[in-house]
């Protein structure tokens, strides 16, 4: 039987991580399945809901749409490197302050979408937020939540020094 | 899904070589959105992928005096963040950043948009009015291609077994043009296009005359279509809802649509004018003008 | 927010502390059901049937275990062989637990596209997803029945030669092949309608669409040696997971102890089993723990939606616009098996209205889709969208203002309900006139077609079983269990209630949702009933620990225990004002006086108080390519008290955002031979971010007399009126009457042009 087994190293928020992987595990199935990285979650596995968003190289992207080969010397940020240590992004915070989330299982994908957007944009309008996370989709808050936690974590950071 | 061999070639040649290898047992990789959500419903089992990405060709973007030239695997998010693509080739921004959604155009590529060939996809009609050419390489050789013509019918394309889509070319826009694309949708956002519409304008010094009109139609047949003769009945006319109502109309006489899970066909038949007539107002307001209404 | 008459100011009931399970959330921390890895463990995948209608010739799996990796594969007839058997499932309600058992997992035939019918185990997915490809099912594939009216002539497909009517609430009988049908009577319906100004009569259509959690079905089984089946699942209801595994699988219940992991919406569709009655037996068979997980498509195809109807609706009036009668049929499609939820919705049709004469006909009708389960306020959106359809109907052909209409006819306190019990204490009247002063209600339309839209429902939730375990501990902080899973923080609502009645901080009450092993039988979280019902349960325990409380304070100070007392926080000696003790320095005392202390209660009102809710929504209609652009959503609800406002303001924007996809986009969409076409989310289309406006909510307070906090349940009403409105809100924008949902685009395209053609 052939073995399709391939050695791949990658970075995950900040950490190199080598692993063992056939191709035909995306990268969604990588990070839960044998890293056990389990904050990125399975919606759907066609690109369709947000859920299993993590940021690639820089950029936001559904991991289900992403094959495990593919994170050679690429550099993954997931759910599980927003907070700093104990420290809380101030997307977290905001999500907790302003009750933006209910079952929470679509949350880790739209902090992380929420993220992304926060780096290129600094102080998005609320339309521009809708627009950028019109790929996260959540069933149980109707997004008003959402937007306004965005918007005012949005705030927070540019306010930092 | 199914167990496959996985290549990354650092150079063409290497690509080419592995084309030639392995014909249609292999597809190539550029974001995955649709190859790999093929793969894992059994559509599609290729033996062998290959990443394209690692070819620095295949994701350049290059804006020189004779116009764009962008990388086949090159992502649709790469595209809308450059400022001066942005600028130059608007219509091209509409396209790419409705392909999906944020996370999706942070891979997926237009190359790989018009190598699926689907008569709904939404780069190729914004490729087609805006004279876009496929430069197209195999270990035979390299051939191009008008976008026009590149796509043959339903997931059908040109290219042969041991062929891929290297790159696209898009002239400079002409002077007082403009160009825009649009799409009908049910949602806000995400959804396959129920019909798309892509307009290239070029006006005179005034901007009260069309010099030249391109048009093209999509997810109203087999593949997207060049509807030439929309765009020429309007050549040389006054800039007003008239003009641009009547080349909406014959859009919609040439649209050849189904009825599907998506539309009816009555349904596309009526957005195909209204997508052709909007795409219209859009590129003409781009190119300096306004739709007067006498 | 408005406070009812003689309303206390509680101390933590009304504040908005934080969530304890927001961080674990928002770090992606939180373990939902597929977050469970175990030694060893394998991963199962299900071969689902192509046909809507076959008989199962024959299953050969021999390649499919010969593939390397496979450590099983099991059919139907791997399971006991159960007999009809109708066990109670929750109040009044009862299922048949071998329909159950074979819609798991199909024997002789299989009733829809998607009914499970084999199903493999590996050590992994792939592999086990390759092990399916490898199973031959010869089907004879029988004529489908997809339609209501189909199902309902006489020469119909049938889909079972006996089977138990439904009851969903209320009993059905069979009155057709494929149908159990009920009757409601108040009154003589046909007297009012002999006696009436105005009669209106009209058609409606919705039809069947999923409850769309994001989180898919998960489970994970370990069978041990000593037979204890073990289950981590995705439900709101692990108690009655446990029952249905025990029964399906001939397992004592004493030997199944299941555990409810975080849970990613259920609102409806996770209150019964699915896979776990596959992944019990491989876990059993391979002595291996064995997790099994549902795709996008499985779910779409093979769990519970939410029915398609055929309604009519019959209204008498007088020329004044006080309703006089209403003659309804609901026809439900109930799926593959009965006991849909035509009957809450006949319960809540008319309930808000005074209307003194009525009858209501209903039809569970079974045909070849999933069996239709619950989705928030079952059955209830379908004939809101009549109703309120019809309303507005009668208000603008009488020229009277839709909201005074309603004004004139609203439901108060003491108006008998069509079941013939009279309403309890409600705020029908307050709530319609809180829309009448909002701003929304007189502000300018702005937009190409704006027009605006208006809808008003009840809906009565769930009492039934909860339990609750309370514990002081000797340093202060207090354990609170609750039998019933957490949907979207009622851990939290149900800690705050804790809170107030011990008089001390939330901050010192932490709570678990435990197995099954580890507190009393509690029903599920469903029916809006956590809040309000195991809140009850709560309450009770924190009386009976205070009560314990008391009788060690009597002890400490040594005097009758009669003399001391508790209130506002603080263990009193109602003689001798020196002796005070907060319940903290209570629990303190604890060791000393016997240890800490634990009480249980269980508790199962009646019901949880009706909710009365109201939505106003703006609209802008482009008349070219029939979209309806929402720009303004305000919704009213009155929530009897609400514990954490922006708890509830969350529930009311949810079933909003739910209604809207309801009314305009979300639809299962069938080929003739009946296979599901839109099976992924592309096409199965829910709200996005960019489809919906901000939505505002205005909360109300008409304390339920019942709890003792005022509290009514929230969840479900805020997804009924939706479509309503937003039908009322085009008819206002371009003239056009929608009586079908969803209002998708085309749809509302081709009435437009019908009404320009002049038809």
């Amino acid at each position: 039987m052939t073995d399709y087994s391939t050695r791949i190293t990658t970075v995950i928020n900040g950490q190199e991580e080598t692993f063992f992987c056939e191709p035909r595990e995306s990268l969604l199935e990588i990070l839960r399945d044998r890293l056990q990285l389990t904050g990125t979650k399975e919606g759907c596995n066609d690109g369709n809901c947000g859920a299993c968003i993590v940021i690639l190289d820089g950029v936001s992207v559904n991991s289900c749409c992403v094959l495990g080969v593919e994170a050679e010397n690429a550099s993954i940020e997931t759910i599980e490197g927003l907070a700093d240590g104990d420290s809380l992004h101030p997307l977290q915070q905001a999500f907790i302050r302003e009750t933006a989330l209910q079952c929470g299982y679509c949350t880790p994908g739209l902090l992380m979408a929420a993220k992304d957007l926060l780096a290129h944009e600094p102080l998005p309008s609320n339309e521009r937020i809708r627009l950028w996370l019109a790929n996260n989709l959540c069933r149980c808050t109707g997004y008003t939540r959402i937007i306004k936690a965005v918007a005012q974590a949005a705030k927070e950071l540019h306010q930092k020094p | 899904m199914h167990n496959f061999d996985f290549k990354k070639p650092s150079s063409v040649t290497e690509l080419t070589a592995m084309m030639t290898s392995y014909g249609r047992n292999a597809r190539l990789l550029a974001g995955g959105t649709d190859l790999i959500v093929g793969m894992r419903s059994g559509n599609l089992r290729p033996a062998v992928v290959i990443d394209a990405k690692k070819i620095p060709t295949m994701v350049e973007i290059q804006l020189e005096k004779d116009g764009l030239t962008l990388g086949a695997a090159t992502s649709c998010r790469r595209i809308w963040e450059n400022r001066q693509v942005a600028n130059m080739y608007p219509a091209l921004i509409d396209s790419a950043s409705l392909i999906g959604g944020t996370s999706i155009q942070g891979r997926a590529s237009v190359g790989g948009n018009l190598c699926n060939a689907s008569p709904s996809a939404d780069s190729v009609p914004t490729l087609i009015v805006m004279r876009a050419v496929a430069t197209i390489v195999s270990s035979r050789g390299t051939r191009t291609l008008p976008v026009k013509d590149f796509c043959l019918g339903p997931r059908k394309n040109v290219l042969a077994d041991d062929e891929l889509l290297l790159q696209l070319h898009l002239p400079p826009p002409p002077k007082h043009s403009g160009g825009a694309f649009n799409r009908f949708i049910p949602r806000n956002e995400m959804d396959i296009a129920v019909v798309n519409a892509a307009a290239e304008v070029e006006l005179d010094s005034s901007h009260t005359r069309f010099v030249d009109v391109r048009i093209a139609i999509g997810a109203v047949a087999p593949t997207p279509l060049f509807v030439s003769e929309a765009g020429n009945a309007i050549k040389n006319k006054p800039v007003n809802r008239e003009t641009i109502d009547h080349a909406g109309d014959i859009a919609m006489s040439c649209a050849k649509p189904i009825s599907d899970l998506r539309g009816t066909a009555d349904q596309r038949r009526d957005l195909t004018r209204i997508m052709t007539i909007r795409a219209l107002e859009r590129a003409v307001r781009r190119a300096g003008g306004t739709v007067t209404d006498d | 927010m408005k406070h009812a008459e003689g309303q206390i100011d509680f101390k933590v009931i009304g504040t908005t502390p934080e969530r304890p399970d927001g961080i674990e959330k928002v770090t992606g921390r939180a373990r939902f059901a597929d977050d469970i890895y175990l030694p060893r463990m394998l991963f199962g995948k299900i071969l689902r049937s192509p046909h809507a209608h076959a008989i199962i010739k024959n299953i050969d799996t021999s390649k499919a275990r010969a593939l390397p990796g496979v450590h099983g594969v099991l059919t139907g007839g791997d399971f006991p062989q159960l007999e009809s058997t109708v066990i109670p499932h929750g109040g009044a309600s009862t299922i048949d637990i071998r329909d159950l058992a074979e819609n798991c997992i199909a024997r002789d035939k299989t009733l829809y596209d998607g009914h499970a019918v084999a199903a493999a185990v590996a050590d992994n997915y792939h592999i086990a997803e390759q092990a399916l490809e490898l199973i031959e099912v010869d089907y004879e594939i029988l004529e489908p029945v997809l339609e209501i009216e189909d199902a309902l002539k006489d020469d119909a497909p049938v889909l079972h030669e006996t089977f138990s009517p439904g009851r969903f609430i209320l009993q059905t009988e069979k009155s057709h092949s494929n149908a159990g049908s009920f009757k409601l009577k108040l009154g003589d319906a046909d007297r009012a309608f002999q006696n009436a100004d105005h009669v209106l009569e009209e058609n409606f259509q919705t039809r069947c669409l999923h409850q769309g959690y994001i989180e898919p079905h998960s489970v994970t089984v370990e069978w041990s040696h000593n037979d204890i089946m073990s289950v981590w699942t995705s439900t709101q209801g692990h108690f009655a997971i446990r029952e249905q595994l025990a029964f399906i699988l001939r397992h004592p219940l004493n030997k199944v102890k299941v555990t409810p992991m975080e849970i990613g919406g259920g609102f409806g569709g996770k209150d019964q089993v699915y896979i776990e009655p596959i992944a019990a037996m491989f876990a059993k068979k391979t002595g291996r723990p064995v997790k099994i997980a549902m795709s996008r498509a499985d779910m779409l195809r093979g769990t519970g939606p939410s029915p398609g109807a055929n309604i009519r609706v019959k209204l008498a009036a007088k020329k004044d616009g006080t309703l006089l009668g209403a003659d309804l049929t609901l026809a439900y499609e109930a799926g593959a098996y009965p006991g849909g939820p035509v009957t809450s919705a006949a319960l809540q049709a008319t309930a808000r209205y005074n209307i003194p004469d009525q009858q209501i006909l209903g039809h569970d009708v079974l045909l070849n889709k999933p069996k239709m389960k619950q989705y928030r306020a079952p059955g209830g959106l379908p004939v809101n969208f009549a109703m309120e359809s019809m309303l507005d109907i009668l208000a603008r052909k009488l020229e009277l203002d839709p909201l005074e209409l309603r004004l004139t006819n609203a439901m108060v306190t003491g108006d008998r309900m069509i079941t013939g019990i009279p309403c309890q204490k409600i705020g029908g009247k307050e709530l319609l006139k809180a829309v009448q002063t909002h701003p929304h209600f007189t502000s300018p339309l702005t937009g190409r077609n704006p027009g605006r839209g208006l809808a008003y429902a009840m809906w009565f939730g769930a009492g039934m079983t909860s339990s609750a375990v309370l514990t002081a501990n000797p340093d202060g902080s207090v354990k609170l269990s609750v039998g019933t899973p957490d949907l979207s923080g009622t851990r939290m609502t149900l800690a705050m209630q804790a809170a107030e009645a011990l008089g001390i901080a939330v901050s010192s009450i932490s709570v678990s949702i435990p197995d099954t092993d580890s507190i009393a039988f509690s029903f599920m979280a469903v029916g809006s009933r956590t809040t309000h019902s195991t809140g009850l349960a709560v309450y009770e325990a924190a009386q009976q620990l205070l009560r314990q409380m008391t009788e060690r304070a009597a002890l400490y100070w040594d005097v009758d225990e009669t003399d001391v007392t508790f209130s506002d926080g603080v263990f009193n000696h109602q003689k001798d004002s020196t002796l005070t003790l907060t319940f903290t320095e209570m629990a303190h005392l604890l060791e000393k006086l016997g240890g800490p202390i634990t009480v249980q209660s269980s508790v199962t009102p009646k019901s949880n108080g009706a909710q009365l809710t109201a939505h106003l929504v703006d609209i802008d209609v482009d008349t070219e390519t029939g979209k309806i652009e929402i720009q303004r959503y305000t919704a009213f609800q009155d929530v009897g008290k609400a514990i954490h406002p922006d708890y509830v303001s969350g529930q009311m924007q949810g079933g909003v955002a739910q209604g809207v996809g309801w009314a305009l986009s979300e639809a299962y969409q069938y080929d003739e031979a009946g296979h599901l076409l839109n099976t992924t989310l592309l096409d199965y289309r829910m709200p996005t971010s960019l489809d919906l406006p901000d939505i505002e909510t205005v909360i109300l307070e008409t304390p339920n007399p019942n709890h003792p906090f005022g509290v009514r349940g929230v969840g479900e009403s805020s997804i009924m009126p939706p479509a309503g409105a937003l039908a009322n809100a085009l008819y206002d924008a371009v003239g056009i009457r929608m009586t079908a949902l969803p209002m998708t685009p085309g749809a509302v395209l081709e009435k437009l042009k019908k009404k320009q053609r002049g038809s």
